[in-house]
């Protein structure tokens, strides 16, 4: 899974004019993702200035995530001169953005002044080419510029990084005559030419964009942990019922069917409403799991109190359930209380999944334990009433101890 | 019959002192903000040739990031703590250490930006408080029938915040010793002690208040003891019970998910230590000046 959040720097935007800017940014994003082959894309509108771009899978190469997110996805450049601060550096020199002054304002040479009709095309001897058109304001631009620089390279940058052709060299040709309308870049893998032409032709953002937050999750990584934490917690479960069993006899036996009707039940509901298990959502488990176990101590001790104090097994049941009850009410309804703020509050977190994930686990883990550890164990226990084995109070609860007496 | 609420400033001693431990321990080690509370980039690698953390050390010293955070997780995997990459950094960084340690998987990737990290702190905080008024709003309405409902709800409040101190407190001394860092688990495994400290205190003070509605005239303060020892058996065997599932993950699944564990760890031990020891004998202390005069009022 690929998780981005992109920040749109809304200060160029005239008043009134957010919206549409962040809808512009939505169906370029959509446009600039749709090419590289990632299957079901989310492409979100968060708040009034953020865009999520959720991505299954490892699909997505950082070079392809930092073009996401450029205005411009070419710029163009020329040598710096020494005392000149360099834009890039590589084998081939220094180099500075490309630049000229048009309507008294100085802008930089870039893919932004392309009309979004690139193509791809071969030349007579099969070389490739990326076949380009300058708009308006990129013909005045690159009259200027190549005017300039004849018979000097004109530098080709992707991001940080300048084009490489599929030599491995950095592409910049010599400019041999002035370029006005069109131009063709060569030397480029047929891959990597036909990915650009695509995003070229995406269109251009109508605002910058910067990545806040960023996370990548191998698939493999995650069910890994939660594979091993989920056999982990089988076990400690196990351990649980165990100890139960040892310490409340058939009453525990009886919590321990509770227990495990309870984790089908509760992986059942997970499957059909897609909750995925992260890492997070097993701290959730592991807590919904202590409150089903609590629920039925909280039952099995007022019943025990109820067998010591000389009580039938039946009115045990019924004193142990009714007393115990607003104890577990109280405490369930505490912390599904919690875990509901929580998810509310969860939501306007970039970096929330495990706190939502922590919070909804709970609440679906709590809302079912209630059911399963007073419902279900009543259900169970019931059927004793009255036949011999009822007659031993002690396969019901602890053996009291004299001094307790 | 022990008597809890007779030693109860023993308890409050105890506390005093682990708390206060804990706070200087904040205070000299701070807790170390992870990635995604302090911005920068948490990279999960997974090296195909056998390597140690040394060996990552150096070779992440060689590729300009010295000051890396490196933790082993598994076989040939490592959770490398870097300062912001931007997409062209991290593939440097893959480059760099493929030449020096060999074949390499990326297995996991977060990005934090300064903004989000500072958003994510306030907005995680914002819950846990927002949270917490909640459940006091709820504890005072579900004792409403009992003289001062608000201070039920203080005190289970207050039982809480205990151990949050306690937690943060072991955790800061945690990060001084073996720079362990406060991260999103951390979080979590503390809103999972907050559910079970509460949990607990309230199964308690429900036994309390069931055993004041049914007697009258009996002290404030021996209905407390008695109904804390009515329920301890159920407090520890519930305690014990978790622990046991806590024990197993740490087993089974351990360092990848060690601050959960181990936060939990502490805060059922420190939960079921102040839901015994000092939540109730807190609201006995707060009871007694009124009740005091009410019940006997030859000693007030």
């Amino acid at each position: 899974m690929v998780f981005i959040w992109f920040k749109a720097d809304l200060s160029s935007v005239e008043p009134g004019g957010e919206a549409s800017a962040i809808e512009g940014v939505v169906a370029v994003l959509s446009n600039r993702i749709n090419p590289l082959g990632v299957t079901e894309p989310v492409i979100q509108k968060q708040g009034s200035d953020r865009i999520l771009v959720e991505l299954p899978g490892l699909t997505i190469t950082d070079k392809e995530k930092e073009s996401l997110s450029r205005v411009a996805i070419l710029e163009f450049g020329e040598e710096a001169a020494p005392e000149e601060e360099a834009r890039w550096e590589n084998e081939l020199g220094r180099w500075k953005p490309a630049t000229a002054i048009i309507d008294g304002e100085e802008k930089v040479l870039s893919s932004r002044y392309f009309k979004g009709n690139t193509y791809v095309d071969r030349d007579n001897l099969g070389r490739i080419l990326l076949i380009f058109e300058w708009d308006e304001e990129g013909s005045k631009l690159s009259e200027e510029i190549t005017g300039r620089l004849i018979n000097k390279p004109l530098g080709i940058f992707e991001g940080d990084e300048p084009l490489r052709g599929d030599d491995g060299h950095p592409i910049a040709p010599i400019v041999r005559s002035q370029i006005v309308t069109r131009g063709q870049i060569e030397g480029l893998t047929l891959s990597d030419s036909t990915r650009l032409s695509k995003q070229l032709n995406a269109g251009r953002l109508p605002v910058p964009l910067e990545i806040i937050y960023d996370q990548t999750v191998s698939p493999i990584l995650g069910s890994d942990f939660v594979d091993m934490s989920i056999k982990a917690g089988l076990i400690g479960i196990v351990l649980v019922m165990l100890f139960m069993i040892i310490y409340y006899r058939l009453s525990g036996f009886i919590a321990s069917l509770a227990l495990i009707y309870y984790g089908v039940l509760l992986l059942a509901i997970f499957k059909i409403f897609g909750v995925t298990l992260t890492l997070a959502g097993i701290g959730g488990f592991i807590l919904s799991v202590g409150m089903a176990i609590d629920a039925n101590v909280l039952i099995f001790e007022r019943m025990k109190e109820e067998l010591w104090g000389g009580r039938s097994l039946g009115a045990a049941i019924d004193a142990g359930f009714k007393r115990a009850w607003s104890a577990i009410w109280d405490s369930n309804i505490t912390t599904i209380l919690a875990g509901v703020i929580l998810f509310w509050l969860g939501s306007s977190i970039a970096a929330s999944a495990p706190v939502k994930g922590f919070a909804l686990t709970l609440i679906i883990g709590v809302a079912v334990s209630m059911f399963t550890a007073v419902m279900v164990t009543r259900t169970f226990i019931r059927p004793f009433v009255g036949t011999k084995l009822a007659q031993r109070t002690s396969l019901f609860a602890p053996y009291q101890r004299k001094e307790n007496v | 019959m022990f008597d809890i609420i007779g030693k109860r400033f023993w308890y409050f001693l105890i506390s005093g002192v682990v708390i206060l431990t804990g706070i200087i321990a904040l205070f000299v080690f701070g807790l170390k903000p992870a990635v995604e509370f302090s911005s920068g980039s948490l990279l999960t690698v997974s090296f195909e040739q056998k390597v140690n953390t040394e060996e990552v050390r150096q070779a992440l010293a060689n590729l300009g990031y010295g000051g890396a955070i490196i933790q082993h997780t598994g076989e040939g995997d490592f959770l490398l703590r870097l300062p912001e990459l931007s997409g062209d950094a991290k593939g440097n960084l893959e480059a760099g250490l493929t030449a020096s340690l060999g074949k390499l998987e990326v297995k996991g990737f977060d990005s934090v930006s300064p903004m989000i990290a500072a958003e994510t702190t306030r907005n995680a905080a914002i819950a846990v408080i927002v949270s917490a008024i909640g459940m006091l709003l709820y504890i005072s309405w579900a004792f409403h029938r009992m003289p001062n409902p608000f201070r039920w709800g203080i005190c289970a409040i207050a039982s809480l915040v205990h151990d949050i101190l306690v937690v943060a407190g072991v955790f800061a001394i945690l990060g001084g010793i073996f720079g362990w860092q406060v991260d999103l688990m951390f979080v979590t495994g503390m809103l999972t002690v907050i559910g079970y400290s509460v949990n607990d205190t309230i199964v308690i003070f429900d036994r309390i208040r069931e055993n004041l509605l049914k007697g009258s005239g009996v002290d404030f303060e021996v209905v407390v003891n008695y109904s804390l020892v009515e329920t301890m058996s159920r407090t520890l065997i519930t305690g014990v019970g978790t622990l046991f599932v806590l024990i197993a993950l740490l087993l089974f699944v351990g360092a990848p998910i060690q601050n959960l564990v181990v936060v939990l760890l502490v805060g059922i031990l420190t939960g079921t230590y102040s839901s015994i020891g000092t939540a109730a004998s807190l609201l006995v202390v707060w009871e007694r000046g009124e009740r005091g005069r009410f019940i006997h009022p030859a000693r007030a």
